[in-house]
């Protein structure tokens, strides 16, 4: 920082709280307008079938139903269909996706008809007596089934399930695993996650239809992504919408899409010229908000005889669902650089094709392809530790790039800014209480303990801060990557700072306050923070992929070094001194040599607004706006060890000990870092040990509600420990910041896994699957003493 | 159907449909936007109010079953402008982030620690609060929080937070 840290780098509490802490807080199912009309979304109730005839007549006879429609209905009111905004490579099969579907159901809830209604009693009932014809056709779940011949087609037109494959070479791949005297190669199945957010999806639209004004209240990640995607997909002018996020509660990459209802909603606010309002079931939430995960990896390492790795070659099969939404076919492509972790190499191959499936789309979860690739290499290079004979630490610390402070090359092909990992491998190893551990683990293997305990490491990197959009351009994602501040000084020193990103808890009103506050001098209490509003902050990328403090930080740290500048000339005015001859510090001027002469800050911007002694040509007012476009990814890395104990006679997991130590760089607001790192690591561990969403052979969901799809609760999993390793700053800002919202759900699952597979190691165990359920163990444990008993 | 009941202190008197849930009740009729609703199976616990002072979830109760009975919601915790003690004490732990599960955990929470005046440890709140779901905050600092107003209420001293915390 340019200027003498005072909030930045503690824990001011959070200034979010207080309305959501009394019940003021105002989600979008809190609001509520004149004359309101309620949607509910008519779904298949087949994964595939061909829609016949759409009859809506009896829902539109019945009290309260004002208008109902089917996919057909409302063919002629789409400009464009739903945003796909990444078409990762030239030939990419991209079905277009209506907000309805006309001719097919391609999953178990895609939408085939819309019911609007006086209240949402009225319209569920009027959604009931919807008649639609439906075919019912064979579904295809499996992505290997759906790659084999004959496998029915989800998008016929396309004669295949493929949507793409995308290929990443670096290196003579081939040579060196030709010549490699040890090539390791296992196979790994990522389950499909439903992300969850504890607040569904809400809209509501508010029509003006004599200004043809519209603004929608989304519960959304990206309102302003939104905004552009209503505009593409209803032709309406973008200076006629106003989308708002307002308090949001949870995303998880979930609200990171822009959805058939948003666009259905405004279509029909449109039309009716009536206020509609949409809230989501957590049934529908299941069935229609997207997935995440769901990928089958070949894994192969390169490596010589001592273990080091020499070449990566990975071959992914990433289940793309039954569309593609916004980023669905880019999500496994984030992870696409990191397959070789924290690890050198000279060859890199990287392959993935995207498979269509008559299951729900599936799009960024929190991590979005960078805990595939955690798990693949935290995975594979235990493996190749067992084959040469190291353990788990010796094979990391063999492989581990040298600690850097300066831009190095990884074999993936990116540069890395900053990183320490022995050093982040050691506190961990330290704060775990290792040699107690083993000790106790060999205790327990000698006495031949029913409770088996195993230790698991996971030394990840990953990339976030999303993103360069020259970078974002050269992977065909079709918008930037850049995000925007403008700050303001009211002519009695209050701030406002306004910011394009978009939280959903992340804690951005503070951690903004406090950046702004010592840039500035000006206390964090008299700072206020906007943002969610296309209106208000005009200018922003919103928030997901780890970015917020990383470029919407850096933008705010930029406006107010801008308003520094302005304010510095103002006082040398003053002052009449040459700008070189001031100091400042704390958000004072001061004459070099005559501290007594000052000027604050604050001061100055009534100067800018009384503009009655201005230096010539100087405009008038004390605000200023910086958008930043970053020149570079950042890179946090680190290291978790989770120490499991397993019931060998019920195939139980427990987590007994686990340590997360995570380089962030620069920390503004230790308790908010915090708080996002043992969020994301309960929700990893939650993944490896409980969350899978699973179907029949129909396509029918049978994890279908919150209570056969196990979100884990306070009494299922443990307390953690935190680390924050050697904290270097990162190169790639000037505030040296990286991110922290995804670290935990990146890093954790393969050290779970890892674990479970280190405690069953006695058994000869070296693969099971995920979640690691007491079955799962039960019967690995079976099958690993002789089969059945 | 007449209801009468007192919510948050004041008595109201409402025509209520048979199958309306407590719960819109609170947030249609009442307008009290506090209590949220997170799911349709009465998991996640996002609704949980008070009745009579023991926790229920509001999704689960119909809004004439409330009918004589006294009601507590989040908008009645915090008095004359002082936050109640677990609304503190999720500030200052850190114990909400989206703040969507928050209200219904505080009215756990409030519930659980007055049925345990001999005080709470690490796992009684772990499973004390299963039936309250939060997606953000992985729930330790929720612990930290409940055991630090536990100990506020019960007017002793804060006892240990639970193991792990920052090294």
């Amino acid at each position: 920082m340019a200027v003498a840290a005072k909030y930045v780098g503690t824990s001011v509490p959070r200034k979010e709280d207080p309305e959501l802490l009394t019940g003021q807080a105002k989600y979008t199912d809190d609001f509520v307008v004149p004359g309101m009309l309620h949607m509910i979304v008519v779904r298949s109730p087949f994964a595939h079938a061909r829609i016949g005839s759409v009859d809506v007549s009896k829902a539109l006879a019945m009290d309260g139903v004002v208008a109902a429609f089917s996919g057909e209905d409302l063919a002629g009111d789409w400009a464009g269909p739903l945003l796909m905004a990444w078409a990762v490579t030239d030939d990419i099969h991209n079905p277009p996706h209506w907000p309805l579907t006309k001719d097919k159901a391609r999953y178990q809830g895609d939408g085939v008809a819309v019911v609007v209604a006086e209240s949402r009693a009225a319209a569920t009932d009027g959604a009931e007596a919807v008649d639609v014809e439906y075919q019912a056709l064979d579904a295809v779940v499996d992505m290997d089934a759906a790659l084999a011949d004959g496998a029915p087609l989800v998008h016929e037109d396309f004669g295949t399930n493929a949507s793409y494959t995308w290929t990443l070479t670096n290196g003579e791949v081939d040579k060196v695993f030709a010549e490699a005297p040890v090539v390791v190669k296992e196979r790994y199945v990522i389950q499909r996650a439903i992300p969850n957010a504890i607040e569904p999806r809400a809209i509501l639209v508010q029509p003006n239809t004599a200004m043809g004004d519209f603004t929608m209240w989304s519960a959304t990640q990206i309102p302003h992504i939104v905004k552009v995607a209503m505009t593409l997909g209803l032709g309406i002018s973008e200076s006629k919408l106003r989308v708002i996020a307002p308090r949001v509660g949870g995303g998880f990459g979930a609200k990171l899409q822009v959805y058939a209802e948003e666009m259905l909603a405004l279509a029909l606010a449109k039309r009716l010229g009536r206020p509609i309002k949409w809230v989501e079931e957590r049934s529908e939430n299941y069935l229609a908000s997207h997935h995440g995960r769901d990928q089958i990896q070949e894994v192969e390492l390169a490596a010589d005889a001592d273990g080091r790795i020499h070449g990566y070659r990975m071959k992914i099969l990433a289940n793309m669902g039954g569309y593609l939404m916004i980023i669905t076919p880019g999500t496994p492509l984030l992870g696409a650089f990191l397959y070789c972790g924290c690890y050198g190499g000279e060859a890199y191959h990287f392959e993935c094709t995207g498979v269509f499936t008559n299951t729900t789309p599936t799009d960024a979860y929190r991590g979005a392809g960078r805990p595939e690739a955690t798990y693949a290499i935290e995975r594979a290079i235990d493996a190749l530790g067992r084959r040469v004979g190291k353990d788990a630490i010796a094979i990391r610390r063999l492989n581990f790039i040298p600690a850097f402070n300066e831009p190095t090359p990884m074999p993936g092909g990116l540069m890395l800014d900053s990183g320490d990992y022995d050093a982040t491998l050691d506190q961990a190893l330290e704060l775990i209480g290792y040699d107690d551990l083993r000790a106790e683990q060999q205790a327990r293997r000698e006495r031949g303990d029913p409770k088996q305990l195993g230790i698991g490491f996971s030394t990840y990197l990953e990339m976030c801060g999303l993103a360069p959009s020259r970078v974002l351009s050269a992977l065909k994602y079709a918008a930037g990557g850049w995000d925007a501040a403008t700050i303001r000084l009211s002519p009695t020193g209050k701030v406002t700072v306004v910011v394009g990103t978009s939280p959903h808890g992340q804690g951005h009103a503070t951690t903004f306050s406090q950046i702004a506050a010592d840039d500035l001098g000006i206390s964090v209490d008299d700072i206020e923070v906007v943002h969610g509003d296309t209106m208000l902050a005009p200018l922003g990328m919103d928030t997901y992929g780890s970015r917020s403090l990383a470029i919407g930080g850096v933008a705010v740290h930029r406006a107010a070094e801008k308003l520094v500048a302005k304010a510095k000339k103002i006082a040398a005015h003053e002052l009449e001194v040459a700008e070189e001859d001031l100091d400042y510090e704390g958000g004072t001027f001061s004459v070099k040599g005559a501290p007594d002469k000052a000027r604050t800050v604050a001061a100055l911007a009534f100067s800018a607004w009384t503009a009655h002694n201005l230096p010539d040509g100087m405009e008038p007012g004390f605000e200023e706006t910086a958008v930043y476009d970053p020149a570079n990814f950042v890179f946090p890395y680190g290291a978790h060890i989770c120490a499991v104990e397993v019931d060998t006679e019920t195939g139980e997991v427990k987590v007994a000990k686990y340590v997360a130590v995570d380089d962030v760089g620069l920390v503004i607001n230790p308790q908010i870092v915090e708080g996002q790192v043992v969020g994301g690591v309960i929700q990893g561990i939650a993944e490896a040990l409980l969350e899978e969403a699973v179907y029949d052979e129909n396509g029918q969901l049978l994890s279908s509600s919150m209570t056969n799809y196990e979100i884990p609760a306070a009494s299922d999993v443990p307390s953690i420990t935190i680390g924050r390793g050697p904290g270097l700053p990162s190169n790639s800002n000037e505030l040296g910041v990286k991110g922290v919202g995804e670290t935990g759900t990146i890093a954790s699952p393969p050290a779970v896994l890892n674990a479970v597979i280190d405690a069953l190691s006695v058994y000869g165990i070296t693969d099971i699957g995920r979640p690691v359920t007491p079955e799962r163990v039960w019967r690995a444990i079976r099958d690993a003493k002789g089969g059945a008993q | 159907m007449r209801i009468s009941l007192t919510v948050n202190g004041t008595a109201h008197q409402d025509d209520v449909e048979p199958r309306q849930l407590l719960v819109y009740y609170l947030r249609e009729t009442l307008g009290l936007t506090g209590t949220n609703v997170g799911c349709d199976t009465s998991t996640c616990g996002a609704c949980t109010v008070l009745v009579d002072g023991r926790s229920v979830k509001s999704c689960t109760m119909l809004a004439v079953q409330a009918d004589g009975r006294d009601v507590a919601t989040i908008e009645g915790m915090a008095k004359n402008g002082e936050l109640h003690a677990l609304q503190q004490a999720f500030h200052e732990h850190h114990g909400l982030q989206c703040g969507y599960c928050t209200p219904g955990m505080i009215m756990a929470a409030d519930s659980l620690i007055r049925e345990h005046p001999e005080g709470l440890d690490e796992q009684g709140v772990r499973m004390g609060l299963e039936g309250n779901l939060c997606r953000c905050t992985g729930y330790q600092n929720i612990v930290t929080a409940v055991l630090a107003a536990a100990e506020a209420m019960n007017g002793r001293a804060p006892a240990a937070a639970p193991a792990g915390g920052e090294a």
